[in-house]
């Protein structure tokens, strides 16, 4: 049984019950009583689910039982084999890339992978890449695009590495550099935002064709906790922020960020796994075989008009008539 | 990603020499000079001490660098329609109108087409006393523009930053704008065209983790802060004091991601020289077999001739 968050209140009280229940003698009506209240959960988890706050949604999101990269991985792919290093300077763990089948089709897999047990966290530095973390990523992309595999990426990271190493070994040239070259790719990019979608830390590594998120998933330019922090001068108005931010699901794809929703099971793709698995495959596998039917000329130019859109549909820019003021004139 | 205030007294310089009255002098904040405001602009707001660099709005950046102080201004009347509908402790919408009064433009960046020692240039200067020069939805079109017309004409492209990461209050679209523009970049680069990123105090965030690091030459301003990560985000990571002269011009300099330190009173003639270097060369140099062709008097210009 995984934890419950703190608004999952209602379950967790029903969940009590049962498990004391389960720990008296077993009787007819004993395992009755026992399904009416898994029945109960199960409804009063999906009202909950059906109204979550956005701060709510980042609290699912960053769940330590949630699905990640390799979760994923291990369900949807065959003969995964992971490639390391930037061959640069190091291997960077706190993002992984490999070849691998996908429904028999040979696809490079790229992905944050933050780690579940406390030795995983550290070997995976909490899922927080570094630059290595980063060129190696597009090493792998360029890889791909050489022997013209598509390119599927997992995005769930707090944020890249705010480190003093990150910064002497040029952190922002390193997400720049692969927002630049990922525009150009000439294969389908598949991009899912599966937990958090932190900043330029997910954005360095999820320029693509196709951008999905799951439900519970949030993507942001700052954690509400940051924001909160700045704006607000409180950090106590991170629930304030999250709700500021539009980082839901919901909110980016009525502003054209994201193309598609991949639904997850009530309570969140932790409490179902396999479930999850399944959406994801069937959204995953959907994208690719529209991807795939497109020349490679086709998708890198239609890649360039999707970003070039963002902000100019309607919301975000008004033409405001100026008048010359300076010597200098406008157009 | 945040913009940030650098820990250290906020300078504010007198960015519009306009709104500056006469005979008004402004101490310098790391020697403690007394200057007289025309001798400090006459100098590019330079203390002619200590060499500290005040921080240059848009409008006196590009009278620095374009050739008569004339350009063509681009966009200038885009504006944010706030799409998030952001409130904190106050709505967007009144922290945009308040900036749009106190700097008089619509937004964090002037976009221009100019001259550059006698080079057509499209130019983007950014404007930090505009929320922090905080790039959101209209700063990211306009560069975007800037690089779409730099392409169109096969001219350069200079972009000066200044500016404290993407704009919070909008949001994840703010975030795009890095991909967005980095795209832009990415065809101007396999057009061959000369790109010169230009960083100034402060540059941070996701400015720097998209069009200020992709220049084919990285110039900064001596002893600017340049980073991704704020340094209070990164003290609180590590849970210690940033040794002395992190993130600043110097520091990128000795780690590789800039290509040189110049004073500001250096900058244009710099500029000037790396443009003679990436210019397209005016003619083709004539091959053994075509050297009839290359005889003719006054053939029809090459087409990858920069427009004039
Ligand atoms: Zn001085």
């Amino acid at each position: 049984m995984v934890d419950t968050l703190e608004f999952e209140e209602p379950v967790a009280v029903l969940l009590k019950e049962i498990e004391a229940l389960s720990q008296r003698p077993q009787t007819e009506g004993r395992d009755a009583e026992i399904a009416g209240l898994r029945r109960r959960v199960t409804q009063v988890r999906r009202e909950i689910f059906s109204r979550l706050t956005p701060w709510q949604r980042v609290l699912v999101a960053r769940h330590a039982a949630r699905p990640h990269m390799l979760d994923y991985v291990a369900r949807l792919f065959v003969d995964f084999t992971e490639i390391h290093g930037d061959r640069r300077f190091a291997d960077d763990e706190a993002i992984v890339a490999g070849f691998a089948q996908y429904h028999s089709e040979a696809v490079l897999v790229v992905g944050h992978q933050k780690g579940r047990d406390t030795q995983q966290k550290i070997k995976r530095n909490f899922g927080y890449a570094r630059p290595e973390g980063y060129r190696k990523a597009l090493r792998a992309m360029r890889l791909a695009e050489k022997f013209h595999r598509p390119i599927i990426v997992f995005v769930d990271t707090p944020a890249a590495y705010p480190g003093v190493e990150s910064e002497e070994r040029g952190i922002a040239e390193a997400i720049a550099y692969n927002l630049r070259e990922m525009a150009l790719l000439a294969v389908p990019i598949l991009i899912i935002v599966t937990g958090e979608g932190g900043s330029g830390g997910a954005l360095g590594i999820a320029v693509g064709d196709r951008i999905l998120m799951q439900e519970f998933a949030v993507y942001s330019v700052i954690p509400p906790e940051g924001c909160a922090a700045i704006l607000w001068r409180d950090a106590v108005k991170k629930v304030e922020a999250a709700d500021a931010l539009k980082l839901t699901a919901v909110d980016l794809l009525k502003y054209g960020i994201i193309d598609a929703i991949v639904p997850e099971p009530d309570g969140g793709a932790h409490q179902d796994p396999d479930a999850a698995t399944r959406a994801v495959d069937a959204a995953l596998s959907d994208a690719l075989t529209r991807l795939r039917a497109e020349p490679a000329e086709t998708l890198v130019n239609r890649r360039y008009e999707k970003y070039r859109r963002i902000g100019r549909l309607g919301a975000g820019i008004v033409d405001i008539p100026t008048t010359g003021t300076t010597k200098n004139t406008t157009t | 990603m945040a913009w940030f205030k650098r820990e250290r007294k906020p300078i504010t310089p007198p960015d519009r020499a306009s709104r500056v009255p006469e005979g008004l002098w402004v101490k310098c904040p790391r020697c403690g000079q007394a200057l007289y405001h025309k001798d400090l602009a006459a100098n590019l707001h330079v203390c002619p001490k200590c060499s500290h660099h005040f921080r240059l709005g848009a409008l006196d950046r590009l009278r620095a660098l374009l050739d008569d102080e004339r350009w063509v201004e681009h966009d200038a009347g885009l504006r944010s329609t706030d799409p998030l509908s952001f409130i904190d402790a106050k709505p967007y919408t009144q922290r945009l109108e308040a900036a749009v009064e106190a700097t008089g433009h619509n937004d964090a960046v002037v976009c221009v087409t100019g001259r550059l020692d006698g080079t057509d240039v499209e130019m983007a200067a950014m404007e930090y006393s505009f929320i922090g020069g905080s790039m959101g939805v209209v700063v990211g079109e306009k560069i975007t523009g800037a690089i779409e017309r730099a392409l169109a004409h096969r001219r350069p492209l200079i972009v000066v930053s200044c500016s404290g990461g993407a704009r919070m209050m909008e949001g994840t679209l703010s975030l795009m704008q890095m991909a967005k523009v980095s795209a832009a970049l990415a065809r101007l680069d396999r057009a061959r065209l000369p790109y010169i990123s230009v960083l100034t105090d402060p540059t941070t965030g996701g400015v720097t983790a998209s069009f200020a690091m992709l220049g084919d030459l990285n110039i900064a301003e001596p002893k600017a802060l340049i980073g991704f990560a704020g340094p209070r985000v990164i003290e609180q990571t590590i849970r210690q004091k940033l040794p002395e002269g992190f993130q600043t011009s110097e520091f990128l300099l000795d780690h590789g991601f800039v290509d040189m330190v110049v004073d500001r009173r250096e900058l244009q003639p710099t500029i000037a020289r790396a443009l003679r270097f990436m210019r397209p060369p005016a003619e083709p140099a004539p091959s053994p077999g075509e050297a009839d062709e290359a005889a003719k008097p006054a053939g029809s210009p090459p087409e990858n001739a920069p427009a004039r």
